[in-house]
């Protein structure tokens, strides 16, 4: 079998009547001569935890990025089902109205969290400046909301008012989840939210993520090249290479019977 | 106890599962060409040697082994659905509902109490907090967990008192169809009576069971008919290789770690 051929098409659910959340079809994006994404198609649906694993330059954080509207495809349609909205396409849309839905209605935790995050404003200040932007004008209730993220987030509420410059790299991450949910997303993304960190922390860390998503039923799509961290924490997987997805399955039938020789050669990599 | 004209809960024809190993460029055959039928109410248990495929069979009847050949036919509350072609998504919500898998290990989570992890089918099922709280504490009760335990982190507890957790939260819900992966296996005796009656209640009030057992002797009460892996098995080689068949299930094993 091709390293390149995917052996399972995803199939249509016959009993479960829910629409998905999440619906990207043939997303495609090229960087010059290198194709960055092929043919990309996305299932979400709610409450579940999406994984995506692959090698560093399999397309996987760039297939985040397009979710979260931060960059566009040359081809594909994007879906995201809210409550009495119907935006169409999101790759249609204008650049600021994109920034709307992305703000009020999209999380996101990065793993850089300079990317995430205004280093020199307070933590709170961080959290409360994604609630300015959803209309919030109260102090009070921005206070109160920015609290409860952070407290959610297992923050310490005694340091809210520290800069993330002087936190730590677990704390930047709690920071980050904390502006992530404050909103209450329909979305939650994770491009590997805990890559960096030391393994005691990833773990806590990990245990938060799993925390939000027990109490909350949050939809997520986790990124990551770390097995570990997707089997902790993912309902379905979809392994991608070279900008292709080459398998999805329920997680554990993707790590105790992949069918891809490339998502073998991955498991068998981490055992 | 089989009604004739009721149609069985499950219905499984020609189902075949190969492990394709694409480093060796060789296919692994685990089992080919089972048919048999399970009905509410009814208990099979799985029998043959080690390697012989008994709990290859139950991971691909709950699909964390993809089948390649064969049908599972499955009444769901929802209609009928053949398992081994079902989306994800739809084996994720029977999963839930009305399917379980029951083995001898806790996917432990951290910091999630013993009696949280009883009560989470429960109330993903609809039943209020403390209903589910009461119930998940008298299950654990019922299988020996003791009450200074409740409240504690499984991710500590030893391997028995982690097993007791497990099956509690596997046999919290009634369920319609329970897969057994030797869920008495390294159970003290007061645990193993707990399990094989609440077993026993769950078959009487109908749902359907297909299980390994390492003794057998556990559950004698409860069974009535037995599914012989190796007649029933018919590998592709079968006649001329024997060794090379034995060979294959040592693989098979090893893969499925």
């Amino acid at each position: 079998m091709s390293l390149e051929t995917n052996p399972r098409p995803l199939l249509p659910p016959q009993l479960v009547q829910t629409s998905p959340i999440v619906t990207m079809r043939d997303v495609g994006r090229r960087y010059g001569e290198v194709v960055a994404l092929r043919h990309v198609d996305v299932t979400v649906y709610p409450g579940e935890v999406l994984g995506i694993v692959g090698e560093s330059g399999s397309g996987k954080s760039t297939l985040l990025r397009m979710m979260n509207l931060e960059d566009a495809p040359d081809t594909g349609d994007y879906r995201l089902r809210l409550p009495g909205r119907d935006d169409g396409n999101l790759f249609a849309l204008e650049r600021y109205q994109q920034r709307m839905l992305r703000a009020r209605h999209i999380g996101i935790v990065y793993q850089n969290p300079h990317l995430g995050l205004l280093m020199k404003h307070s933590s709170s200040g961080n959290v409360a400046e994604r609630l300015l932007i959803a209309g919030e004008r109260s102090f009070d209730v921005l206070r109160s909301k920015a609290r409860e993220a952070l407290d959610a987030s297992e923050f310490p509420l005694s340091r809210m008012d520290h800069r993330p410059a002087d936190l730590s790299g677990g704390m930047q991450q709690r920071v980050q989840l904390a502006k992530a949910i404050a909103l209450e997303p329909a979305l939650l993304l994770l491009d590997e939210p805990t890559t960096g960190l030391d393994v005691s922390i990833q773990a806590l860390v990990l245990d938060t993520l799993k925390r939000l998503q027990r109490e909350r039923r949050i939809t997520m799509v986790l990124v990551s090249h770390d097995l570990g961290v997707i089997r902790t924490m993912a309902d379905r997987v979809m392994v991608m290479r070279r900008g292709s997805v080459v398998e999805q399955g329920l997680a554990d039938q993707v790590f105790q019977d992949p069918q891809h020789a490339y998502t073998q050669q991955l498991v068998h990599a981490k055992l | 106890m089989q009604i004739l004209d009721t149609p069985p809960l499950l219905r499984v024809t020609g189902l075949t599962k190969t492990f394709h190993m694409h480093h060796l460029d060789s296919v692994l055959h685990a089992f080919e060409g089972i048919d048999f039928a399970l009905t509410a109410g009814e208990f099979i248990l799985l029998r043959g040697a080690n390697g012989a495929g008994k709990s290859t069979l139950l991971r691909t009847l709950w699909r964390s082994y993809l089948p390649v050949g064969g049908h599972i036919w499955y009444q769901s509350r929802l209609g009928e659905i053949d398992l081994a072609r079902a989306a994800d998504i739809d084996i994720a919500l029977l999963r839930r509902e009305e399917i379980g898998f029951v083995t001898q290990f806790l996917n432990a989570r951290p910091r999630v109490a013993a009696e949280e992890i009883v009560a989470e089918p429960l109330r993903l099922a609809g039943r209020a907090g403390n209903e589910a709280l009461e119930e998940a504490r008298h299950w654990l009760n019922q299988f020996g967990v003791r009450p200074e335990l409740w409240r504690a982190y499984p991710s500590t507890f030893s391997g028995g008192e982690q097993q007791k957790v497990n099956l509690a939260r596997a046999l919290v819900l009634p369920q319609r169809l329970l897969l057994l992966d030797e869920p008495t296996a390294s159970l003290d005796a007061g645990a193993r009576q707990a399990l094989v009656r609440r077993l026993s209640d769950l078959k009487a009030a109908g749902v359907a069971m297909i299980g390994v057992f390492h003794y057998p002797g556990d559950v004698a009460e409860l069974i009535d008919r037995e599914i012989s892996l190796t007649t029933r098995t018919l590998p592709q080689n079968s006649g001329q290789d024997d060794t090379r068949d034995e060979f294959n299930d040592e693989r098979e094993r090893y893969v499925a770690v």
